[in-house]
């Protein structure tokens, strides 16, 4: 008998009851959340388990969502299962001030660079990982660039045009204001993000 | 009794500089002739980083052959190579590993920044791209272009010829080229 979300779903609420919230499907694929202090017993369960056997781990990344305080921070997991083909998404919330998150490189090897990638980002600390230091930047960087807050562009250039850049210039994009609304330059400027969970 | 040659009849050579000819000798000055060998002989380092490099390649190959124009032997190393064409964006990462490979170079040296990124960091303005070489090193001919045709390419490289013959040898001894190197920090 194949693997199906049900059966994954009764053997995880069975172990974790109700720590483990939020199941959906978004485009087929079974989601769900947890509490960032079961993380790893969390995957080691999806991972000892005979019948559940999730010993593939696919990506393992963060989201920002400035919107929702204390959790903003959102650290993915993508598990697969080799022998059913199956694949599930595991997320854990923490906060911005304070991103702890236990780190899977004890039982996954793969995670070592993805989480390095992470931290680079987002900043996300990683507790027990060997060697967290940033991988893809430049190792003076003292900011977190995919967070919402920071621009994306090269804050250094003093020639780049408004016209041809879609900002303001004689055609007035971003600035057309409707009804004491804000612009969609003022808009963008706050970040909310939208509200997840 | 062997055939004449049919096609390509019409070849262009480089013309001699102006000076003296006599019986076996010829006298004009140095400049000149170690200019039209200098120019004529150039041996790129190509530090080919992303697309531009494929146009590099193209350019190399046979269709648009860079060896007709001295090109012949590519040097990857830096001591040994006098033009440092560098093509593709680089990174903020990257960026002292480029300086490394340009202070290695031996005078007389020329850099030519092939392609938009090279150049100015493209359409890559972000946090991690370098925008313009020209920040960390001086550069001669600047190619723009995402990326630039192979003939564009050529063009440039005519351009780092032209620089290259009609260069003082007394010029990488100078004030103004101290001041430049000093600019970016190099001894």
């Amino acid at each position: 008998m194949s693997l199906t979300y049900e059966t994954i779903q009764k053997k995880l609420t069975e172990k974790f009851g109700d720590a483990l919230t939020n199941w959906q499907q978004p485009y087929g694929m079974l989601t769900f959340t947890g509490p960032k202090d079961l993380n790893l017993k969390v995957l080691q369960f999806l991972y000892d388990d005979p019948e559940l056997k999730f010993q593939f781990l696919t990506d393992l990344q963060a989201v920002h969502y400035p919107g929702q305080k204390n959790e903003e921070l959102a650290v993915v997991y993508h598990l697969h299962n080799l022998v059913d083909n199956v694949r599930i998404r595991f997320k854990v919330f923490t906060d911005i001030n304070k991103p702890d998150v236990y780190s899977a490189t004890a039982l996954y090897r793969s995670a070592n660079f993805m989480e390095r990638e992470t931290y680079d980002f987002f900043g996300v600390n990683f507790i027990g990982h060997p060697n967290l230091i940033r991988i893809l930047n430049v190792d003076e960087m003292d900011y977190f660039p995919m967070r919402k807050e920071f621009p994306l562009e090269d804050q250094t250039r003093v020639d780049k045009d408004d016209e041809m850049f879609g900002r303001g210039g004689t055609m007035g994009f971003g600035t057309e204001k409707e009804e004491d609304g804000p612009t969609l330059t003022e808009d963008h400027k706050h970040n909310e993000g939208s509200k997840i969970l | 009794m062997s055939r004449p040659v049919q096609y390509n009849a019409k070849l262009k050579t480089v013309e001699p500089p102006e000076g003296m000819m006599g019986d076996g000798f010829m006298a004009t000055s140095l400049e000149k002739v170690v200019g039209l060998a200098r120019q004529n002989s150039i041996w790129p380092l190509p530090f080919a980083t992303s697309c531009c490099g494929i146009e590099f390649m193209a350019t190399a190959a046979s269709h648009y052959d860079i060896a007709r124009f001295g090109a012949e032997r590519m040097s990857f190393s830096p001591r040994q190579c006098d033009l440092l064409m560098v093509m593709g964006t680089i990174s903020k990462k990257m960026g002292p590993v480029l300086r490394q490979v340009y202070l290695q170079m031996a005078e007389p040296r020329w850099v030519l920044s092939v392609g938009a990124c090279a150049c100015s960091g493209g359409i890559f303005d972000t946090y991690s791209v370098l925008q313009g070489i020209d920040q960390i090193i001086p550069v001669d001919v600047y190619v723009p272009g995402c990326p630039p045709r192979p003939e564009a390419i050529i063009d440039g490289f005519m351009k780092i010829q032209e620089l290259v013959g009609e260069e003082s040898l007394r010029r990488r001894n100078g004030e103004k080229y101290k001041e430049l190197m000093g600019a970016y920090g190099i001894q």
